[in-house]
Order: structure tokens, then sequence, then C-alpha cells
């Protein structure tokens, strides 16, 4: 037994562990590596159409005011974006995937990520009225309370305000990038 | 021999089930059971770490030095995890995002480096295996009931199928929920186990 | 502002034992007595803030600029392990006294899920307290971040073995004895918690 607990021998036992270890988790992730990419590119891109105007190619993702988006041209000129959107709402960060038009207005959202009260602030993925309002939205980012238009979800007046803040900040980058050109 | 086969599968369902019995493995059982798919996909994902990791583990520890014994066996469940996660990246990212941390953190459950303490190094590679496909079924079967449970009285369905319309007890898909189903489940455990 | 937030939000809103579910084992393991679930608060208080600075930093300087994020929960886990070990030789040697109050509690928070649990929180997810727009913390933030977390897994800790001193002198029926009505306890506790839902 003073052979195999030698300083040696633990040190050569963890090294060869190591090393094995080490291999095979190199050469799943090369193996998994693609799948994964695609994996992620195809939940993008799904959303993207699912909030933009049918037609139109999709461009790579691009920068700006710390937002990611998207374009989608038809012969040459911009009909509308997709913005990734994120704020913090009531139980943690509310990320939505943003369609909108050059002059502003919303085409379409959809929530990518949220942490909210599931039955409260989680209806904010299933609540019909809330989310067909946002289809075509055009008028004041702010929920009825606060004097705006949009119809908050019963109960849940903070995820609302969050959800509206995120499709406002969307609406503001794209006002802002048709500004520039 | 066929007998004591059957005995490593069918003992994690009832006799050293992981979560009734042994109290192993709180963080995940809690956690993930919200519905009754949650819990079965965390389950599968345990019992895929845990048998893979008590064959290497039962194949190597022969020839690890008794001091090494714990940062080794890490090593390799470890690795097994990560294995997992990026299995699960590119095949079942919507898995991958609903369990989110609690993948990760398999390497730090109780039942993993049990099993491998307690019966992988002590045993050879097939009953080994079969230890690990009975503990891991009967840790998947108790997240399963108790996601079933949480499902029906918090959302009032069971596998995404809904029989009752509009809400249930939103407690029971919280936290507080998680705590008390588990409680009251151990609890009638107790009483069946005792007669 | 935003490490006021980031603490309250750690320690009462998004408690780490009674809404986010780490480190339960130990949360339910030595809490019978009031006097070890303070040295075990303590223990897990002073690894989980070292060990999220240096896995923080592994992550950021090591892991990063090699592009070996997916050896994340290895490397960490790794890291966690070793610098259990190296506070318990420490701390030996440096401080016989601290040694005797937290030493007995050093092995056990290896496999305690609430460490790697922080390590992993803090790299991975994107915050935003107050109106910033959401980004991962740095480091002063993960380190204020895990430093609160893990004085909330002190309060609940601490207020859950006081209640279970109480109810090991209390008539429980008997199938309910031992973890059952203490799941039950702590499912109370989880309830009075999420009164602090919604406030940051």
């Amino acid at each position: 037994m003073a052979a195999k607990n030698s300083i040696l021998s633990m040190a050569l036992c963890l090294t060869a562990v190591c090393l094995v270890c080490g291999a095979v988790l190199g050469s799943v992730y090369a193996v998994t590596k693609s799948p994964i990419e695609e994996a992620a590119a195809a939940e993008a891109r799904a959303a993207i159409a699912e909030v933009l105007p049918e037609g139109g190619t999709i461009s790579e993702a691009m920068q700006a005011d710390g937002m990611e988006y998207y374009c989608s041209l038809a012969d040459s000129s911009v009909v509308a974006y997709a913005v990734k959107s994120s704020t913090g709402g009531f139980g943690g960060l509310l990320t939505l995937m943003v369609g909108v038009l050059p002059d502003g207005s919303i085409w379409n959202t959809k929530v990518l990520s949220h942490s909210e009260t599931p039955g409260l602030g989680a209806k904010c993925t299933s609540d019909p009225g809330f989310i067909a309002q946002w289809k075509g939205f055009k008028g004041n980012f702010a929920v009825r309370k606060d004097g705006g238009d949009v119809d908050a979800i019963t109960a849940s007046t903070i995820t609302s305000r969050a959800y509206a803040k995120a499709v406002a900040q969307a609406s503001e980058l794209v006002l802002s990038l048709n500004k520039e050109d | 021999m066929a007998g004591k086969n059957w005995s490593l599968i069918t003992k994690g369902f009832f006799k050293e089930n992981p979560t009734f019995v042994l109290v192993l493995g709180m963080c995940p059982t809690l956690a993930t059971t919200t519905s009754a798919l949650n819990g079965l996909e965390m389950g599968l994902a345990t019992l895929f770490v845990l048998v893979l990791s008590n064959i290497v583990i039962s194949l190597i520890s022969p020839v690890v030095p008794d001091k090494v014994h714990i940062p080794v066996y890490i090593v390799v469940i470890a690795t097994f995890v990560t294995v997992l996660q990026l299995l699960m990246q590119a095949y079942t990212p919507a898995a991958y995002r609903t369990l989110g941390l609690f993948i990760p953190l398999i390497v730090v459950n109780c039942i993993i480096l049990g099993r491998a303490e307690a019966f992988a190094c002590k045993h050879n590679c097939w009953e080994s295996a079969l230890d690990g496909i009975g503990i891991g079924l009967g840790f998947t079967a108790s997240l399963t009931v108790i996601g079933i449970v949480r499902e029906i009285l918090g959302s009032g369905s069971v596998f995404g199928w809904k029989f009752i319309a509009g809400d249930g007890i939103l407690a029971f898909v919280m936290a507080p929920g998680a705590f008390m189903v588990l409680g009251y489940l151990l609890v009638l455990f107790n009483k069946i186990a005792k007669k | 502002m935003e490490y006021f937030l980031i603490i309250i939000s750690a320690i009462f809103v998004n408690n780490i034992v009674l809404a986010q579910f780490l480190g339960i084992c130990p949360f339910l393991g030595v809490s019978g007595k009031l006097s070890t679930s303070t040295g075990m608060s303590m223990a897990v208080c002073f690894v989980i803030t070292l060990a999220t600075v240096v896995t923080w930093l592994l992550n950021r300087y090591l892991l990063i600029p090699f592009g070996l994020e997916f050896l994340q929960t290895i490397a960490f886990i790794l890291v966690i392990a070793a610098l259990v070990q190296m506070v318990e030789i420490v701390l030996k040697k440096v401080s016989p006294s601290l040694y005797q109050a937290l030493g007995i509690f050093l092995p056990l928070i290896t496999t305690n899920c609430a460490v790697l649990g922080v390590a992993i929180t803090v790299v991975t997810k994107e915050f935003s307290f107050g109106s910033a727009v959401p980004h991962m913390f740095n480091l002063a933030e993960s380190t204020v971040y895990a430093f609160a977390t893990s004085l909330g897994y002190g309060l609940a800790m601490v207020l859950f073995s006081g209640i279970r001193e109480h109810l090991a002198l209390s008539d429980v029926p008997k199938p309910f004895r031992g973890l059952p009505i203490a799941l039950i306890t702590v499912s109370i506790m989880a309830m009075a918690f999420l009164g602090f839902s919604g406030i940051v």
C-alpha cells in the first residue's frame, strides 16, 4: 500500500485522470460545437420571424445603444427591425424580441426570457389580450394607470410597465437609427 | 443472480429511495419540480450522470490512491456533467434553459458522490451500472411524483394537460409549495413504510 | 444605490435558501442547534465570498480569453474544493480559535451547492438593478452579491434553527417528526419571505 499512496503515484493518478477527462471534454465540445450554435441560431431566427412582417431578408446581428438588433431587408431597403430589449421586471430580467417598423410603430412582440411570478406576471407570455394589443401598437408606451395606452395585465402592473418600457426602448432605438441615416 | 440484479434496480424506488428515505439531493428536488415534465427531465439528467460516473468509478477505483480518491471522483463526475451540459445545449436547448443552474449543480448533488463512495468503489462495473440505474430511476420517480402533485395543485394540469380552467393555487408553483409538498409526501411515505 | 439594491435583493427578495433552493442539505442538516448553525453560516459566508472572487477572476482572465467557458463547471468545482482545503490548512495554522469554531464545517462546504451555485450565477446571469442597463456583474458587484447572499443564508439558517429548537420540545404527531415538520416550517418561512418580492 505504501507505493500506492506515495506522492508520485498520487500526482500521476490525478494527472492521468485530468488528461483523460480533458481529452473527453475537448472532443465532445468539438462534436457539439456546431449543433449548439445551430440550435441557438435557429431559436433566434424563429423569434425574429415571429415578430417581423413576412418576406424580407434578415441581416446579421448589429449593436446600438447596448441593444442587439436585426434588419429585415427587401429590395435593399430596410422594411422593419427586430430589436432584443431587456428591462428589470418584477422578479428579474425581462427580455423581449420586438418587431418595429421604421416609423417606430410596433409590428409584434415576443418574450424571450423572464422570471416573473407564475400565474401573475408570467401571464405576459400567455394573456391573449395583453399579447394581442402589441400587434400594430402605436401611441403612448405607458400603462393606462400612468396615463398611457397600454392595457396592463390584471394584478401585474409592474410586469406590464417593464414590458411597455422594453417595447418603448426598442421603438426609440429604431427612431434614432432612422434619424442618423 | 437475476434476482439480485432485479433488486439492485428496484431498491431505488422504495427501500433506498434517494429522496424519501436517504433524503439526498434536496436542492434540485425542490427547485425543478414546478411541473411533472421538469421533474422528469431533471431526474433523467441526474440518471445519465449517475450511471456513467458509477461505471467509470467502479473501473478506476482499484488503481486510485486512497488519499486522492475524492478529487478523482469529483473530476470524473464534473466531466460527465459538462458532457451532459454540452449535449443538452445542442439537442434539447429548451430543457437546458428551464433547468438552468441545476444542470451544472448536478456536480454537487450528494447522491452521485454518495453512490460513488458507498457503492461503486466496492463493486464491479456491471453491478455499479445497475445501482446507478436503480437509484437514478428512483430519483426520477420521486421528482416526477413531486412535480405531478405541484402541477395538479398549482396549475390544475398534469404533464401540461389542463383539467381545470383558470389558475391553480399559485403558492404550489412557487417556493413555499415546494417545501410543503415534499414535507407532506415524506409524512405519507413514513406512514406507509411503517405498516 | 445599486449596491444597496443588490444587498436587499440577495438577502431578502431572492433569499438563497427560501427562494433559490440552494444549500438545502446543510440547511436541514445542521440547523438543529443555534450554535452550530451560527458556525456553519459564518463558514459558508467566508467560503462563498472567497470562492466567488477567485472563480470570477478565473473565469474572466483564464476561461474567457481562451474560449473555454464550457469548462466552467469542472474548473469551478475543482477551485472550490482546493480553496476549502487551503482555507482549512491556513486557518489551522494561523488562527486555531477560529479553526475550532469553523473547522468542522469546512469539509461539508465543498458539496454545498450554494457555493458553486453563486459562483456560476454571477458569471452567467445578467442583472438589472434600478434603472441601469442589464449587464454582467463586475468584480465588486459579484463580491457584494456573494457576501449579501451568504448573509441571507445565515439569516435563514439562524431563524430556522431558532424555530427548530422550539420544535424539538413540542409534541409533534409521529409521522411528522424530524424532517417533515422541518420542511413544513421552512415552507411557512418561505411564504413570509414571499412578502419581500417586488420591493427591488
